[in-house]
């Protein structure tokens, strides 16, 4: 059974379409990545699958009751106000202080309950906004970019935890990232984004779709060298944005 | 004969309902920086006054319905892409300007615009008494009933989507209840100065917070402390109140920001 079902999603952005016509299936238990270079709308597909931006055409309908643990990409907490790790992962709902004990156990930072979130330091923040999101016992992960800012280690550090939390909980996990080798080394599929879907499919299969190469071949040659060694052609980087596109 | 028959109780008990009421409130408008959104709309109740006594309505009425307007017409032009700072500033200063001329229109009517411009706390009568408590409870009762919603959509819009709280909404729910705070503080400060009682007493209440909550009690304690030293020296040098007020405020805010660091530094 599926816990998200996009079909023809359409947003537009301030009279810019963003997103042309994606649809997008997410059933239990899977890990799935969007890639795409920036400005390819990824970010928006994540945010209209919270609600948080209205669509100009398509639907998404989503498994009844389903519980979405969100992590967005940045977060600003401004300094005037004030705020304890604890309080913050009991908003809006409060919850237990064993479960908030557990979520922060499983986030990796069992000692910051009692620190303010404008003094965590940019990995500490990023693994609280994990816990809160996990104390949903969420069915749906949803990480928007959710290393950026983190060293290489932080961010293979992060992900080997989503693994072991989607080993622990079943949970399915949509997410964005820019981190191509540890990404698609985790995930059970990828979704190719620019616009409108350019291809998807198993990490292996879209590494050697020539969409995909048409976007990230010139720039990436380290991280596809994981999956194809050999590079007889280039694009220009970001300069054929509309390749394939219906029109 | 009531304590109420006093004009000094009377107005301590008006500037206590403001200062509590406006004590919270203040706390998201520093938190969401919009202390010079306090600001414009406040200058726009001017008008308000002038046209309720113009259409001879109730001068509460006319406020609340100006003050409600123009906080949507800066949402709606800030979504435009104007920046926020501009529109205020624009905002503020001509809706000031407007509401006198306006009022200068009114021939016929006296209006004391100073009463309006700076309040006139000892003026304050048994129904104006009632008016602030009821407002102060309404507004009280509204933030204390959308706390947790309020905090979420102020630390962030798309966390608060995916919990299923419309940021827009609880948008809405402050921007009216600053609505009724600075209607019912019209006569206690007046315009030019309610957005102080809003940001001074949250922003001496900063350095000693830990946690939200904590922030907007210590917040009331200010303000209902700059309320009632206020009235309290002003009677006692005869200068004006309400400035009074915001000078206890202010010096409130000096000795918090003075010990603050020192008190996060011993922690």
């Amino acid at each position: 059974m599926s816990l998200v079902e996009a079909k023809h999603l359409s947003v537009s952005l301030a009279g810019a379409e963003v997103l042309h016509g994606v649809d997008l299936t997410l059933t239990a238990g899977e890990i799935v990545t969007v890639v795409g270079p920036n400005g390819s709308g990824k970010s928006t597909l994540l945010r209209s699958i919270i609600g948080a931006v209205p669509l100009s055409h398509g639907t998404i309908s989503t498994k009844p009751g389903l519980r979405i643990g969100y992590v967005p990409q940045k977060l600003h907490i401004d300094p005037t106000l004030p705020i304890t790790v604890t309080r913050f992962l009991g908003l809006p709902k409060p919850s237990a202080p064993s479960d908030i004990e557990a979520a922060l156990d499983r986030a990796g930072v069992p000692d910051l309950k009692e620190r303010q979130m404008a003094r965590l330091s940019g990995g500490q923040f990023q693994r609280v906004l994990l816990a809160r999101a996990l104390l949903s016992n969420p069915e749906l992960l949803i990480l928007d970019e959710a290393t950026q800012g983190l060293d290489q280690t932080g961010s293979a550090a992060f992900y080997a935890q989503i693994e072991a939390i989607r080993t622990e909980l079943g949970c399915a996990i949509l997410m964005v990232s820019h981190e191509l080798h540890v990404v698609m080394a985790a995930s059970d599929r990828v979704i190719c984004l620019n616009g409108h879907v350019c291809c998807e499919g198993a990490p292996e299969q879209v590494a050697s779709a020539p969409e995909y190469r048409a976007l990230f071949g010139s720039g990436t040659q380290g991280a596809l060298a994981l999956y194809r060694h050999e590079h007889n052609h280039s694009h220009d980087h970001g300069e054929n944005r509309d390749h394939g596109a219906p029109k | 004969m009531t304590i109420f028959d006093s004009f000094l109780i009377r107005a301590a008990l008006a500037g206590l309902g403001v200062a509590i009421a406006a004590a919270p409130l203040g706390c998201f408008v520093v938190w969401r920086r919009m202390a010079y959104f306090g600001d414009a709309t406040a200058h726009a109740a001017i008008l308000g006054v002038a046209l309720a006594l113009a259409l001879n309505i109730s001068v509460m009425l006319g406020v609340l319905t100006v003050v409600l307007l123009a906080a949507t017409l800066v949402s709606t032009l800030s979504n435009q892409g104007f920046a926020m700072d501009t529109l205020l500033g624009v905002m503020a200063h001509s809706a000031l300007a407007i509401g006198l001329v306006a009022v200068s229109f009114l021939s016929g009517v006296r209006v004391d615009l100073m009463a309006y411009l700076f309040g006139d706390i000892l003026a304050v009568g048994k129904i104006d008494l009632a008016v602030i408590w009821v407002g102060a409870i309404f507004v009280l009762a509204l933030v204390g009933w959308r706390w947790s919603a309020l905090l979420t959509a102020t630390l962030n819009t798309d966390l608060a989507h995916a919990s299923g709280i419309d940021p827009k909404r609880e948008q809405l729910i402050l921007t009216i209840a600053l609505a009724i705070v600075i209607a019912v503080a019209i006569k206690v400060v007046g315009v030019l100065l309610i957005a102080s009682l809003l940001v001074i007493p949250a922003a001496a209440a900063r350095p000693f917070s830990t946690t939200p909550e904590r922030m907007a009690v210590l917040a009331m304690a200010v303000g209902a402390f700059s309320a009632l030293g206020g009235l309290y020296l002003a009677f006692q040098f005869d200068t004006p109140t309400g400035p009074t007020i915001v000078c206890v405020a202010a010096a409130c805010f000096a000795l918090a920001s003075l010990f603050g660091s020192i008190y996060s530094k011993t922690r």
